[in-house]
C-alpha cells in the first residue's frame, strides 16, 4: 500500500518535471533549429559577405546573398520608432502613474490596452490606407511604402509596452522619496522627474528595450507598409526588414540555396533578440534590487 | 505666498513638463480613437450575412469569411486545450514541487526568451519542426501547436501570480491532516489556479485572435469548410490571416476592413474582459 502511494508520488512529480521543463526544450528546440538551418548557407556564402554584402538578389541567375540592407533596416527602423515612440510613451507613463486623476487614468488606460490588442494586421492595413497615400501627398514621392511609413507605424506599436512596463517601474519608487522631495520644497511636477523618473530609472530602461525588441521583431504591420524592396534604407525609399526578408520569400522559396538563405536571415534576427532579451533581463533584475 | 518662492525657472520647467505630458498623453488617446473610429467606420458597413455565412466562391465571385471565423475558433479552442494543462502544470511544478533553485530560474529564464522571441521565428521554427519534421503538413494543427509554444510563458506567468495567494497555512494544513503531496495539490493548490488560468485563458485568446505572421505558413491560408476534427489536419486561414491575404495580395480592401472591424469588436470585448475578470479577482480576494 505505502510503496504503492510513493510509486503514484513519484509518478506524479514526474509528469508535473516534464511539465516543468517543456518551455527549456522549446527554447533549445527554437535555438537547435534556427542554428542547423541557418548555418549551411552562411558557410556556403561567406559570413563576412553574407552579413556584409549590399545586394541582396536571390532569384538572380547570379544570385547575390547580401543582407546588409536588412539589417540596417531593422536597424534604422527600430531607432527610429523608438525614437518617436519613447518620448510619447514615457510622458504618458509619467502622467499616467502619476498625475493623472483617477477616472481619467482608468480610461487612458483603457486606450492603452486596446492599442496594444489591437491585431498587427490591423495596424497593417490602416497604416497602407492612411499612411502610405498621405506619405504620398505629404512629401511628394511616387510611392509611400516606405522606411518612414514602417516608423511611424512601429512607433504607434510600440507605445503600449513602453507605457505600461514604465507605469509599473513609476509605481513602484516607494512613496517616502516624493514625500521628502515634496517637503524640502520641490513642486510635484519636479518630484516626478527629478526624483521619481530617476528611481525607476532600471524599469524605464527596460520598457525602452521591450520597445526595441518588440519593433526589431514585428513583420506584419511592417510588410505591409515598408515596400518589401530590398534597398539600402532611407526613409522614403521602398525597404525590407530581417522580418519581412524573411517571410516575404518563405511562400515562393524552393529549395536550395535561397531556401537556406531565409533561415540564415532568421538565425541574424534571433540573435538580435537573444542580445535584446539578455539586455531586459538586466535592466529588469537591476529596477527588481533598485 | 508659496508661489511667490517658486522661481520663474522652475515654474517654467514645471509648466513645459506639464504640456509635455498633456501632449502625449492626448496623443495616445486620439491614436486609439482614430484607429477604433476608423477602422469601425470603414469596416461595418461592409459585414453583411452574406459575408459572414458563406465561403467564397470563384464561381459568384463573391467572398464569405465563415471559413475564416470557423478556423480562428477552431485554432483557439485547440490551442486553449492544449496550453491550458502544460502551462498549469509548468506552474505548479515550479511553486509546488522544484527544490533546487537554480532549476527554476533556468525554467523562468527560458519562459522569459520564449515571450521575447517574434513571431515570425515560431511561425519559421513551427513550419520545420511540425508541418515537415512531424509530417503535419501546413494545417491549423501545426498551427495551433505553434501558438502553444509562444502561449505557454503567458499561462504559465498568470498560473503562479495565482498560485502566490494560496496562503502557506493551507498546505501546511492538509499535510498535518496526513494528505500526501498529490492530494494537496490535487484539492489545495489546484482550486486556487483557477484565477490565473482564467487570465490566462483571456490573455491567449487575445494574442491567438491577433497572431498572423506564426500561422502564415504553418496553418497556411486556405478558405474550405470543415468541422473541428478535419478542420485542423487541413491548412485553413484564421481571420487575421485571412485580413492579410484579402489586403495585400488581392486588394480586397472591403472584405479587409470588414475583418479588421470583426477583430477590433473582438480586442474590445477581450480588453473588458480582462479588466473585469481582474477586478472580480481582485475584490474576492481582499474578501
Amino acid at each position: 500500500m505505502k510503496s504503492r502511494k510513493r510509486l503514484l508520488e513519484n509518478t506524479v512529480h514526474g509528469i508535473f518535471l516534464i511539465l516543468g521543463l517543456i518551455t527549456v526544450g522549446s527554447v533549445l528546440l527554437i535555438t537547435v533549429y534556427l542554428v542547423i538551418s541557418g548555418i549551411p548557407a552562411i558557410r556556403e556564402i561567406g559570413l563576412v559577405k553574407f552579413l556584409f554584402g549590399k545586394t541582396w538578389d536571390s532569384s538572380a541567375a547570379e544570385p547575390q546573398f547580401g543582407i546588409l540592407p536588412f539589417i540596417l533596416t531593422s536597424v534604422y527602423g527600430t531607432a527610429g520608432a523608438i525614437l518617436l515612440g519613447v518620448p510619447v510613451g514615457f510622458f504618458t507613463a509619467v502622467y499616467l502613474a502619476k498625475a493623472a486623476p483617477t477616472r481619467l487614468k482608468s480610461v487612458v488606460s483603457q486606450a492603452v490596452s486596446l492599442l496594444a490588442g489591437i491585431p498587427s494586421v490591423v495596424y497593417g492595413l490602416v497604416g497602407m490606407l492612411v499612411l502610405v497615400p498621405g506619405i504620398r501627398k505629404v512629401f511628394h514621392v511616387a510611392d509611400g511604402a516606405s522606411l518612414l511609413a514602417a516608423i511611424l507605424v512601429l512607433a504607434v506599436m510600440i507605445l503600449p509596452s513602453i507605457i505600461k512596463v514604465s507605469v509599473t517601474a513609476l509605481e513602484s519608487v516607494p512613496r517616502e522619496y516624493e514625500d521628502a522631495s515634496l517637503a524640502l520644497g520641490a513642486t510635484p511636477t519636479e518630484t516626478w522627474f527629478r526624483v521619481s523618473v530617476p528611481a525607476a530609472k532600471s524599469g524605464i530602461a527596460a520598457a525602452v528595450v521591450l520597445g526595441v525588441g518588440r519593433a526589431i521583431g514585428e513583420a506584419m504591420a511592417v510588410m505591409m507598409v515598408a515596400g518589401n524592396v530590398a534597398n539600402l534604407p532611407s526613409l522614403f525609399q521602398s525597404v525590407r526588414f530581417l522580418t519581412t526578408a524573411v517571410a516575404s520569400e518563405m511562400a515562393y522559396a524552393g529549395a536550395g540555396l535561397q531556401r537556406q538563405a531565409l533561415f540564415s536571415i532568421a538565425l541574424v534576427l534571433f540573435l538580435f533578440i537573444m542580445l535584446i532579451n539578455a539586455t531586459l533581463n538586466f535592466f529588469l533584475k537591476r529596477s527588481k534590487e533598485g | 505666498m508659496e508661489h511667490k518662492t517658486i522661481s520663474g525657472r522652475r515654474k517654467a520647467y514645471g509648466g513645459v513638463m506639464r504640456v509635455l505630458m498633456l501632449f502625449s498623453v492626448a496623443v495616445t488617446c486620439a491614436l486609439a480613437l482614430f484607429l477604433i473610429g476608423y477602422v469601425l467606420c470603414k469596416g461595418v458597413p461592409n459585414l453583411s450575412w452574406e459575408l459572414l455565412s458563406t465561403k467564397p466562391s470563384y464561381l459568384s465571385g463573391t467572398i464569405g469569411i465563415l471559413p475564416d471565423i470557423l478556423n480562428t475558433l477552431y485554432v483557439v479552442i485547440a490551442t486553449l486545450i492544449i496550453v491550458l494543462p502544460l502551462g498549469v502544470g509548468a506552474a505548479i511544478y515550479l511553486s509546488e514541487y522544484a527544490g533546487s533553485k537554480r532549476l527554476v530560474a533556468v525554467i523562468e529564464y527560458a519562459a522569459e526568451t520564449l515571450s521575447g522571441i517574434p513571431s515570425i521565428i515560431y511561425g519559421l521554427v513551427g513550419m520545420l519542426f511540425f508541418c515537415q519534421f512531424l509530417n503535419m503538413k501546413t494545417s491549423l494543427l501545426a498551427g495551433s501547436l505553434t501558438l502553444v509554444i509562444m502561449n505557454l510563458p503567458t499561462v504559465m506567468r498568470t498560473t503562479q501570480e495565482s498560485l502566490k495567494t494560496v496562503p502557506q497555512s493551507y498546505r501546511e494544513g492538509a499535510f498535518g491532516l496526513g494528505a500526501g503531496k498529490w492530494r494537496v495539490v490535487r484539492t489545495v493548490v489546484l482550486p486556487g489556479c483557477v484565477d490565473g488560468v482564467v487570465t490566462g485563458c483571456i490573455l491567449s485568446v487575445g494574442r491567438i485572435l491577433g497572431e498572423t505572421a506564426a500561422l502564415l505558413y504553418t496553418a497556411g491560408f486556405a478558405h474550405a469548410l470543415y468541422g473541428f476534427f478535419d478542420g485542423l489536419q487541413n491548412a485553413g486561414a484564421t481571420l487575421t490571416v485571412a485580413l492579410y491575404v484579402y489586403a495585400k495580395e488581392q486588394g480586397e480592401f472591403e472584405v479587409a476592413f470588414a475583418i479588421a472591424s470583426i477583430l477590433m469588436v473582438l480586442a474590445l470585448l477581450i480588453n473588458l474582459a480582462a479588466s473585469l475578470t481582474g477586478k472580480y479577482f481582485k475584490k474576492r480576494r481582499s474578501l
